[in-house]
């Protein structure tokens, strides 16, 4: 099972702007196995989207989830 | 100015589909105040005022600078060194002449926000920075004023609009609950961004508060719209409400006077943790004030120590209230109380020492049961 992820602004700059990751079975597997790689983005401030909903506890996933990194701009 | 020439300047509108003469009048009776005249202040309030918004607050404490030009399209090189507000305001009412345009050249404070959003019925948050965000997204909360928000970064910009008016209404912080710290997240000046993007998105939040007004089609309620410019990819993102963060904004308009958004976003300022070890000696050493910053129907109770209860939101407005020269704050797992103890310290500064318990009563309770 594959999990599509997508990553905006700073996010992209340390992962690039799609990820693919495989195994995990829910959004918390996925934020370890991501930080583990990418160690830089423990360090960011995001938050989940799957499937286009702003998550706010721990979700599961499946073959067709889509998940976004979306992190705070500030620029105005 | 008479109705025909009214007809004639909004003409191209009034004709549109669900749009009409009603539309023209309530865009006209409309109060809309923009909070920072740059980067997608520039845009929103050009076309505010190109479509005949009656009345459109401007504030913003800055002057023009020749970096500014590549994307505030109200300046030009005449305007470097004046006033923001006041420029925009000059060259908004050669564009119409038909509307009230009212600026202040001045910086958004907890002192005047509250005050000034209450003669307004929108409210564009076009700033720079993230303690004024958080500021303008409390200060609407407690109002329950309509909130328009765009930010930028680089290539990318993000929309949203909060209503604000009842349970379930997403706000600021159902999204990112906590300002980062300054520095945590770069800004423009650090970051740069394409001139282009606060154009299209301080448009959308024009196009966003027209709707709001006219009541034409499906405003970015509860919704997160995001464009990137690079693959032109626009998505929308569906949000809700969060229980927790509500403790996060001031309890009432006393307790928002009282909050120093700045110091919430400053790194300079790091307050002391202590582990739960430590927490004990303090317990046994004596002459503390600990206080319990969860909200009253969290659990687990906390029965084994004196403390006192002040949930996080109340706490500006009691500080006072505290005697001992040593204050511990906890909660559930020790972020709200470090937040608690940044508070006590921007209160306090060096006349008391202010700790929060690291891992929270969670951790404490843990390690009680360890020994």
């Amino acid at each position: 099972m594959s999990i599509h992820i997508i990553l905006f602004g700073r996010l992209a700059d340390i992962a690039g702007s799609s990820v693919s990751l495989d195994n995990v079975a829910d959004t918390d597997g996925l934020v370890r196995a991501l930080h583990s790689t990418y160690p830089a983005l423990a360090e960011s401030k995001y938050v989940i989207a799957v499937n286009k909903q702003v998550i706010t506890s721990n979700t599961s996933l499946d073959e067709n989830s889509v998940v976004a990194l979306l992190p705070p701009y500030s620029g105005g | 100015m008479s109705n025909t020439n009214l007809y004639e300047r909004y003409q191209r509108q009034i004709i549109l589909p669900g749009f009409g003469e009603k539309g023209q009048r309530e865009l006209l009776q409309a109060k809309v105040i923009v909070v920072g005249a740059g980067g997608l202040g520039c845009p929103a309030l050009q076309y505010l005022t190109a479509a005949g918004v009656g009345t459109i607050g401007i504030i913003d404490d800055d002057v023009v600078s020749l970096n500014n030009l590549q994307r505030q399209v109200l300046y030009s090189v005449n305007d470097i060194g004046f006033s923001k507000a006041e420029r925009a305001a000059l060259t908004l009412s050669q564009l119409n002449t038909g509307i009230k345009i009212i600026s202040y050249n001045e910086r958004l404070t907890t002192q005047n926000a509250l005050m000034l959003f209450k003669q307004f019925d929108i409210i564009i948050d076009g700033t720079d920075n993230f303690s004024t965000r958080y500021m303008i997204n409390d200060a609407c909360v407690l109002l329950k004023k309509l909130l328009v928000y765009g930010a930028i970064s680089q290539f990318e910009g993000q929309l949203s609009v909060f209503r604000n008016e009842k349970d379930g209404d997403v706000n600021y912080r159902d999204i990112f609950p906590e300002p980062p710290m300054d520095g945590e997240i770069l800004n423009c000046a650090e970051a740069g961004v394409l001139g282009t993007i606060p154009g299209i998105i301080g448009t959308m939040m024009a196009n966003e508060t027209i709707k709001l007004i006219t009541g034409l089609g499906e405003p970015l309620i509860n919704q997160l719209l995001t464009y990137s410019a690079t693959n032109n990819l626009v998505y929308q993102f569906s949000l809700t409400a969060r229980k927790d963060t509500r403790s996060l904004i001031p309890e009432n308009e006393r307790e928002f006077l009282k909050t120093d958004y700045e110091w919430l976003c400053s790194p300079a300022i790091i307050s002391d943790e202590i582990d739960a070890e430590m927490f004990n000696s303090f317990l046994e050493a004596g002459n503390i004030d600990v206080i319990d910053v969860r909200e009253p129907n969290e659990l687990p109770g906390v029965y084994e120590f004196p403390n006192i209860k002040i949930p996080l939101g109340q706490l500006p407005g009691t500080a006072a209230e505290l005697k001992a020269g040593t204050i511990i704050t906890f909660c559930q797992t020790g972020s709200r109380s470090l937040k608690a103890a940044r508070i006590l310290n921007g209160i306090f500064g060096k006349s008391k020492k202010v700790y929060s318990l690291r891992g929270g009563i969670l951790g404490w309770k843990k390690l009680k049961q360890s020994v």
